[in-house]
């Protein structure tokens, strides 16, 4: 069967399976409105501290838990106990739980790509250890590790971006570990091995860059989790040291006044869901596109 | 399948292993030192001694960890710092209320989720699977923590309809039998308590519900559509069954195989969830229990609630496994 044969009949099926022209729309829907919600958000990291109307550690007594007075006031989102802007707090966090998110993505990306391409390319032994390796962190349940190793580590961010990373590599290991087994005997491969290219180039060269579209999908989702993460941990206080304002400390800082300010938990916390929200938005998108295979193990990225 | 289940139960025996290791290493070299934290500073340096030797602290790394290896065998995790008492029965008194919880949140997440993806999947793209599908979004993206404070804010502030703290209110229950609040009183026939139970439970359960939720929805529905598509579907359809048969009763039974999975993939997160949100509602559970444990660098309390975590998570998998071929009799092993 040639190509263009066997393109048009998996066309066809496809076209059977499930009604098409409806799809796409939505899919620039999710699209559109994720990627729309996740810039506004990255812009605010990077332009909106230089605009923030105060300094969000600014300490003012006399300002003290004043509830949020609406657009032109002095303090738009109110104040909290100790008289810092919310306002200002929020969209410096927003720069801190977007960097340590990003972070997290990239250097899991790389260790879980590099370690998932060895594994499946060369099998035997390093595969055998690596899995060993997979099965011990992922046999964790996820931020109980985390935890452990800030016990360990003590807070701060450089620690805290090797606390999530320290499970979040995995997804990408497993599923890049499945693709290169079924690379490593493509053609391409076979004849970039005749024509002399050393291992680790066929890895560099010619493995890696078909998992990009994978991985693209797999990190979007690592994003949305490492920013709950790491809310979560600097809410039970072994995040981010409680002098950097983030969405995770705001909520933790919050948590004694719920019953008498509800402007202090509501604003951090609406962050977080609403960048999370845009990210998976814009995640589902891209699997859609890119990769539908993943629409299984999506759920625990 | 009995063979299988051997050979899976014998290939967990080095990770866990591995697993006590670390944990053990980590906790043990983590800065702060338990005799100070719970003895206070200003004991004398023979009090210190004296602690350390009583605790086994004066030893190398390497004997703690072998004295350690031996007594977990025997099913003895040491004896806390902080309560004195050895560090099983601490779980114990603790893990009800934990196990409790986590029954609670699957069941709301179980029982809004399969319904409402199973609405959403047979009718793709209609006003109720749009709802449905951000619904779902919006349970995979809800921060737990945030949406318990939230809870705790409306329901419990403004609204004043719910309590938010502890288990039940003092003086209800009755003796304690099991652990398990709500069992107990329905046990003992005590219908205000458990009323009472319930009502301190809703709010924790469904605020560490929320994110299994969202999955289950989603999972529930793709596996619905990709169910729809098979041919048996069409028979079934061909021999005239009315669509909410076939919906109910053909594609339901199969597409939550996956769901199953997925619920005991999610017990894991679950259980970690349950740290923050046991925190925040004052639940005296282990989740809350490891964070005190944590703070006063009580090290023998914390291996001890890490490996039973991991434990249950690594059994939970197993059985999820072995569950997997009865539900699904295509699958043998």
């Amino acid at each position: 069967m040639d190509f263009m044969q066997s393109l048009t009949l998996e066309s066809a099926t496809e076209k059977d399976a499930r009604p098409l022209p409806r799809l796409m729309p939505r899919l620039h829907v999710k699209a559109f409105s994720g990627g729309a919600i996740v810039l506004i958000f990255i812009l605010m990291g990077i332009i909106g501290p230089t605009v923030a109307p105060h300094d969000p550690n600014k300490q003012e007594l006399t300002a003290m838990m004043k509830a949020p007075a609406g657009i032109g006031a002095l303090h738009v989102l109110g104040t909290d106990n100790l008289g810092r802007d919310i306002l200002s707090r929020v969209i410096h966090g927003s720069r801190v739980s977007l960097l340590v998110a990003f972070a997290v993505v990239f250097v899991s990306g790389f260790v879980g790509i590099t370690l998932g391409a060895i594994s499946g390319y060369f099998g035997g032994k390093v595969d055998f250890l690596i899995q060993k390796l997979v099965e011990v962190v992922w046999a964790f349940p996820p931020l109980l590790l985390g935890i452990t190793i800030m016990a360990f580590l003590g807070q701060g961010l450089f620690n805290l971006i090797l606390a999530l990373v320290a499970q979040r590599w995995i997804p990408y290991c497993r599923v890049v570990r499945g693709q290169t087994l079924s690379l490593r005997g493509r053609d391409f491969v076979t004849a970039a091995q005749c024509l002399g290219a050393s291992n680790r180039q066929i890895i560099t060269r010619h493995i890696i860059p078909n998992l990009i579209q994978t991985s693209l999908v797999i990190g979007t989702f690592a994003m949305a989790s490492s920013i709950i993460a790491e809310a979560s941990l600097s809410f039970l206080g072994v995040g981010v040291p409680p002098d950097i304002p983030t969405w995770g400390t705001m909520l933790a800082d919050a948590r004694i006044y719920i019953s008498t300010a509800w402007w202090l938990p509501l604003f951090p916390g609406l962050c977080i869901f609403v960048t999370v929200l845009g990210i998976n938005l814009l995640g589902d998108a891209l699997r859609d596109i890119l990769d539908p295979r993943l629409k299984r193990t999506g759920a625990r990225l | 399948m009995a063979g299988y289940l051997f050979h899976r139960l014998a290939g967990t025996v080095p990770v866990l292993l591995l697993i006590s290791l670390l944990v053990f290493l980590l906790i043990h070299a983590a800065p702060g030192d338990p005799t100070l934290l719970l003895l206070g500073e200003e004991t004398n340096a023979a009090e210190v001694a004296r602690a350390k030797e009583r605790w086994g602290l004066d030893q190398p790394l390497y004997v703690q960890y072998l004295k350690f290896l031996k007594s977990a065998a025997a099913g003895d995790f040491g004896k806390s710092f902080k309560y004195a008492e050895p560090v099983i029965n601490v779980i114990k008194t603790r893990l009800p209320a934990t196990i409790e919880l986590a029954f609670f949140a699957i069941l709301i997440a179980t029982l809004l989720a399969i319904p409402l993806g199973v609405w959403s999947g047979s009718r793709p793209n209609s006003w109720i699977d749009n709802v449905g599908t951000t619904f779902g979004l919006f349970g995979i993206s809800m921060p737990s923590f945030w949406l318990a404070i939230m809870l705790i804010l409306l329901l419990a502030g403004v609204l004043n309809l719910l309590p938010t703290s502890g288990r039940s209110t003092y003086g209800i229950a009755g003796p304690e039998q099991t652990g398990f609040y709500i069992f107990d009183s329905i046990l003992q026939k005590n219908w205000p308590a458990v009323w009472d139970a319930l009502t301190h439970i809703f709010l924790p359960a469904l605020a560490l519900g929320v994110n299994m939720l969202g999955i289950l929805m989603r999972v529930t529905r793709s596996s619905i559509l990709e169910v729809l598509n098979e041919d048996y579907i069409q028979t079934a359809r061909a021999k005239g069954l009315r669509e909410k048969n076939v919906v109910w009763r053909h594609v339901t039974s199969n597409a939550l195989i996956p769901v199953i999975t997925v619920v005991g993939l999610e017990l894991g997160t679950l259980l970690s969830g349950s740290i923050i949100v046991e925190t925040v509602f004052a639940w005296p559970g282990s989740g809350s229990l490891l964070i005190t444990a944590l703070n006063a660098r009580d090290y023998p309390l914390v291996t001890g609630i890490v490996m039973t975590y991991t434990l249950a998570f690594v059994a939970i998998n197993l059985i999820i496994d072995g569950l997997y071929a009865v539900v699904d009799p295509r699958i043998r092993y």
